[in-house]
């Protein structure tokens, strides 16, 4: 098609897709439709298998179960769409939520400011992972995976390997645990706060010149510094932001545990990598939704409580997630060979 | 180094006002000599070809006025005041918009974003000021009426993602973007390079729009025809210099390649 031609011509060109040229489309423009598809027959199948499982009680766990990962998936989003990736999302929330335990509990420091330190630490710790990547020029893997063993080897010293319960922890810290009814389901403080975090990032992601400029750093980081962003700015932006969302996942993660482990969620890299994918964010950067990550993160949850219902062995959930991975990410290849 | 005085060979109209003015430049990269001394001007309204063999100088040159590069030595004047660039925004908010021969347009953002990238508008109110939240329908209108302008028919829906365009129609998109903006210059890096015959006829057609909407616009070009089609003077770039300025009138095509290679002199 050139400019050339006609709009009656253009809409001609248009009606000879195919319905799968049609579906890829559709499938490019709302890169969530898939796992939306997909959560839902999840949904469907394992409701079938076991009718326990539409419970709103069982829904609700499902719920308050996401939440963690949801929210660390956050982060993950934002820097996944740069086209980076983000290794060190469990230290640094195991690192926030150790120093906000023990300086309420050992050190005596008021709750709030226990837990605006631990918060602050995360935006420092994403503040050191961004300065690497945009100053160092060091690629994002390397400065994460780095930092992971950094940031736990902090953690464990600082900590002492040692967990706080949560009757000795402050209430303040505690209060994501808090659950409360909403109609049939209980939710808690923390899905919540959670949910709040996506309002607010997906507003600013979909909304904003920011947003905008994420995307656009993401998909060709030079172009847009031609075209007057300030790519390294934006990129710095984006793993501070990472860090916030992190240091306020180490909150809803005390709440969630019932406590301040060193040894909780080893597997959160993955995880909200994991969510991330499935969701259909492009790890090649510049494409994904974040409503695409809250329905990932769901899906990899309902396979571990559905599966659980249905009594079949965890060891099946693994193998799923793992096919879950591959067909999200040969999805994504697909729709971006799209064409008018 | 000789050149035709630049009144003498003026573009369309009778009083020249002369818009971008270089004097001297000079860029070193090490010690290899990017830019020795060169001397550039452009009048509104006209368009300034600038041609020249690989490694004479021209993306040196076009990146010293737009900011991508800051000249080691030499002044630049626009509308008559000297300016400094340090980087391609400084230029950009002067009125200088440049077209990239690769690096055009983000292909995952739709058109009305890649259009008003980096200058996006917001909302009315306290949504755009408090929530600072864009105002993406009166930028997808406004940015229809920018493509509209420049006469481009097939792209009808500014919301469409620039990577499901034909090459074509995505460089109509970063030269409708610098039209909209462009206040005062627009710069073109090898606009055509990429493209088919009918589809570089498009781009050559926004050109000659953009000079009749009174800008000053500079195309760096390889294409000789289109290069005797289009522009009103070019600047001829050899070994880091200018080796002169000509018109399609004054010379032929023969004469611009063998001034370019050297084979010929131009008279004082």
């Amino acid at each position: 098609m050139t400019a050339g031609t006609s709009a009656a011509a253009a809409e001609l060109a248009r009606r000879r897709h195919s319905p799968l040229q049609r579906v890829q489309h559709l499938l490019h423009g709302y890169p969530w439709i898939s796992p939306l598809v997909i959560l839902v027959l999840t949904m469907v199948v394992f409701t079938i298998v076991n009718p326990r499982f539409s419970n709103p009680s069982a829904l609700s766990l499902l719920i308050q179960q996401t939440a963690v990962i949801a929210c660390l998936a956050i982060g993950q989003t934002l820097i996944i769409l740069t086209a980076g990736i983000d290794l060190s999302v469990g230290a640094i929330v195991i690192l926030s939520m150790m120093v906000m335990a023990k300086l309420a509990v050992e050190n005596g420091v008021p709750a709030p400011l226990a837990l605006l330190i631990g918060i602050a630490l995360g935006v420092g710790a994403g503040a050191l992972n961004g300065l690497l990547v945009t100053r160092v020029n060091l690629p994002p893997f390397i400065v994460t995976l780095g930092t992971l063993s950094i940031f736990t080897a902090i953690a464990l010293l600082y900590s002492g390997s040692k967990s706080f319960q949560n009757n000795e922890l402050p209430d303040l810290l505690n209060w994501t645990g808090t659950s409360f009814p909403v109609g049939p389901f209980r939710l808690t403080v923390g899905v919540v706060i959670v949910l709040v975090l996506y309002a607010i990032v997906g507003f600013a992601l979909s909304q904003t010149a920011w947003g905008q400029h994420v995307y656009a750093v993401g998909d060709d980081p030079e172009a847009a510094r031609l075209a007057g962003i300030a790519s390294k700015r934006v990129l710095l932006s984006v793993y501070v932001v990472a860090g916030l969302v992190y240091g306020i996942g180490a909150w809803v993660l005390i709440g969630r545990a019932g406590a301040a482990s060193p040894n909780a969620i080893t597997d959160a890299n993955l995880q909200s990598i994991t969510a991330v994918v499935i969701g259909g964010t492009s790890l090649f950067g510049g494409r994904g939704r974040l409503i695409g990550t809250l329905i990932g993160a769901l899906i990899v949850q309902a396979f571990y409580v559905g599966l659980s219902l249905a009594r079949v062995d965890q060891q099946y959930r693994l193998l799923a997630v793992g096919v879950l991975v591959i067909v999200a990410v040969a999805i994504d290849q697909w729709i971006r060979k799209v064409k008018s | 180094m000789t050149a035709v005085a630049p009144d003498s060979t003026g573009a369309a109209g009778g009083t020249q006002q002369q818009i971008l003015s270089a004097r001297g430049l000079i860029k070193t990269f090490g010690r290899v000599v990017g830019l020795d001394g060169v001397d550039l001007d452009l009048y509104r309204g006209e368009v300034l070809a600038i041609i020249g063999d690989n490694g004479a100088g021209k993306s040196t040159l076009i990146k010293c006025l737009t900011g991508a590069l800051v000249p080691d030595a030499g002044t630049l004047e626009l509308d008559g005041k000297r300016v400094h660039f340090q980087r391609p925004q400084d230029a950009r908010d002067a009125g200088i918009e440049t077209v990239y021969q690769q690096l055009a347009v983000i292909p995952a953002l739709d058109i009305a974003s890649n259009l008003y990238l980096a200058r996006e508008e917001r909302r009315a109110g306290p949504l755009g000021s408090v929530l600072r939240m864009l105002d993406k329908k009166g930028m997808r209108e406004r940015a229809g009426k920018a493509v509209q302008e420049l006469g481009i028919q097939t792209i009808q829906n500014m919301g469409q993602a620039v990577e499901t365009l034909s090459g074509g129609q995505r460089q109509a998109v970063a030269v409708s973007r610098a039209a909209a903006f462009g206040g005062k210059v627009v710069v073109l890096d090898e606009p055509t390079a990429a493209l088919g015959v009918k589809e570089s006829n498009q781009v050559l057609e926004m050109v000659k729009s953009l000079r009749a909407k009174g800008l000053g616009v500079i195309l760096i070009s390889h294409n000789m025809p289109q290069v005797w089609e289009v522009a009103d003077r070019i600047h001829i770039q050899r070994l880091g210099g200018r080796a002169g300025v000509i018109t399609p009138q004054s010379h032929s095509m023969t004469d611009g390649v063998g001034i370019m290679t050297g084979a010929m002199k131009l008279e004082g």
